[in-house]
């Protein structure tokens, strides 16, 4: 197939891929959106395959082969999984565009111009560091690694210092390229960098680290495009990267913090050791109650607010809480659920959960949305979330999360927090809210408490 | 500054901000198909693997192709395949809802 005919199909893809992120504004254009993006993507595919330099396909059909087997089986895995799915699937996207740029400079050596050189450069660097980076939010994720942040003396004067050392050793390979060993440092670099950069971050700082591969992975395809010259691969990897970016600035924001404090800062030590407290009041003690005293508050309420965040996912409640909210709504409650842009370990995580156990998604509702709705609800269920719900946030300059936009929560006339048991959240934070008279603490296992509630409810009458 | 490397710069720069313009109006609720999505698309480097796998070049060139091929083909599908399962899950008011249940 001639050159110009698929850089044709490529421009019918940019079109298509563009079509289908546009899709996402609305759950209804959605899918189609996605069968847009597959046309784009298999025209695409399809044009390549009869590139005039491709002379053998004895390489290409098992790797597309392989690659299908694998996609199509860890997209079967469940949605409480999700955020460690996207981060293995950074890995796999950051180490494609490392080995095509190590392969492309293998080949092309010294005769590669100044551009391709810095372009090949950068792909490597941000290839490799996303392939590692993410490998290590993946085992974060899944606990093979500790969630709190690893720390050492030195280490973003080390992180910070060999960022820069990459960049010198780049600008003095575009200059003179006869020195190779540069561009494998580089990917060496790159290589140690993802694990060292991610290793003092803390597991409630997760969204901000998936999103910020997101984007990584994108420039490292945006990269190779340059070093190939290939106009799709630019858009794409641009498209990736700017929606990777602007979510990550959107989960700092919705944390209060800043970038650099996220990657810098190895906040959420899961020990509070380097955390100001909060002092309690004096004589605060917690209103532990049992599974029936929360049904009898439960069923005399006409409104109900139901707040998740990660303990919903870690305890797999998502079935459990939507049992509940039709139980009551059976009875006459209105229900609706507030979803705290940071709540679980990516963007959209909760949303996700919750719509996989049927939740109708004009029943959940952004942190400015409902916020004001609190002051006029009955009651409130917090199920496994914690900073989220914290009123230090709002009224303690010391508090390490001050600031953070939260829910109103304790102006509602009853909260019932389902926790599993009184430690402080990933924050290492004590809690007011927990503390609070009309607070009622039931502790245990998510799920089973809202079972149990279930049944409860249920047998009311 | 070479004329091609120019070219590519405008095109990087404007895909940014129509990439900023699209996404800002992505809602919370789909943050996560959102970056499901992305990454089957970016899935797109699949094309230059195939050219390193595919071409006749030298041995590793082949072998990093093709383990290259591999990677990107298992974001491209799987990125799709999950994508379009958790879309298929949002929807408004189900018929398992109770009625007066809003």
């Amino acid at each position: 197939m001639g050159a110009s005919l698929i850089n044709f199909s490529y421009l019918i893809a940019s079109v298509c891929f563009i079509l289908a992120l546009q899709g996402l504004s609305s759950p209804k254009g959605a899918r189609r959106g996605i069968i847009i993006g597959i046309v784009g993507m298999t025209v695409a595919v399809g044009a390549t395959l009869f590139h005039e330099k491709i002379v053998t396909y004895n390489w290409i059909i098992p790797g597309l082969i392989v690659g299908s087997i694998i996609g199509a089986a860890i997209s079967r895995i469940p949605m409480t999984k999700m955020p460690e799915r996207i981060a293995f699937s950074h890995a796999f996207g950051g180490l494609a565009a490392a080995f095509v740029g190590v392969s492309e400079f293998y080949t092309h050596g010294i005769h590669l111009d100044v551009v391709a050189r810095s372009a090949l450069g950068l792909e490597v660097f941000l290839g490799f560091l996303t392939f590692t980076g993410s490998l290590m939010a993946f085992g974060k994720l899944q606990g093979f690694i500790t969630g709190a942040p690893v720390t050492w003396p030195g280490q973003n004067f080390t992180n910070i210092g060999m960022f820069f050392g990459s960049l010198v050793m780049l600008v003095v390979f575009v200059i003179d390229p006869s020195i190779t060993a540069l561009f494998y440092a580089m990917c060496g670099t790159g290589f140690l960098l993802g694990i060292l950069a991610v290793l003092p971050i803390g597991g409630a700082d997760m969204p901000v680290v998936i999103s910020l591969l997101n984007s990584y992975a994108g420039l490292a395809a945006a990269a190779t495009g340059f070093a190939l010259g290939n106009n799709v691969l630019i858009i794409a990897g641009a498209l990736d990267g700017t929606s990777g970016f602007l979510l990550s600035m959107m989960m700092s924001k919705a944390m209060n913090r800043s970038f650099s404090n996220v990657l810098f800062g190895a906040f959420g030590t899961g020990d509070s050791t380097g955390v100001t407290n909060v002092a309690l009041p004096a004589g605060a003690s917690v209103n532990q109650a049992s599974i029936e005293d929360a049904v009898n508050v439960l069923t005399a309420s006409q409104s109900l607010i139901v707040i998740p965040g990660y303990g919903m996912a870690v305890s797999q409640a998502q079935h459990a809480v939507r049992d509940l909210a039709s139980a009551l709504e059976a009875k006459g409650c209105t229900v609706k659920y507030a979803i705290h842009p940071v709540a679980g370990r990516m963007p959209g995580h909760m949303n996700v959960l919750l719509a996989e156990a049927n939740v109708p998604y004009d029943q959940l509702f952004d942190l400015d949305d409902i916020n004001d709705e609190f002051s006029r609800t009955d009651a409130v269920l917090v199920v496994g979330a914690n900073d989220v719900v914290n009123p230090a946030a709002k009224k303690n300059p010391k508090s390490p999360i001050y600031g953070m936009p939260v829910f109103n929560v304790e102006l509602a006339r009853s909260v019932l927090v389902l926790k599993r048991s009184m430690n402080t959240g990933f924050s290492g934070i004590d809690n007011e809210l927990f503390f609070a008279p009309n607070t009622m603490m039931v502790l245990g296992d998510a799920k089973k408490t809202l079972l149990g509630m279930v049944s409860g409810v249920k047998a009311s009458e | 500054m070479p004329q091609e490397l120019l070219f590519a710069l405008y095109i990087f720069v404007l895909a940014g901000f129509l990439g900023h313009h699209v996404i800002s109006k992505v809602p919370h609720l789909l943050h996560t198909p959102l970056m499901a999505g992305t990454n089957a698309i970016s899935g797109i480097s699949l094309v230059g693997s195939l050219v390193a796998a595919g071409g006749d070049f030298n041995q590793l060139s082949t072998i990093l192709g093709c383990i290259a091929v591999a990677c990107a083909t298992i974001n491209t599908v799987g990125g799709f395949m999950i994508t379009d399962r958790m879309l298929k899950m949002f929807r408004k008011k189900g018929p398992a809802a109770a009625p007066g249940g809003h």
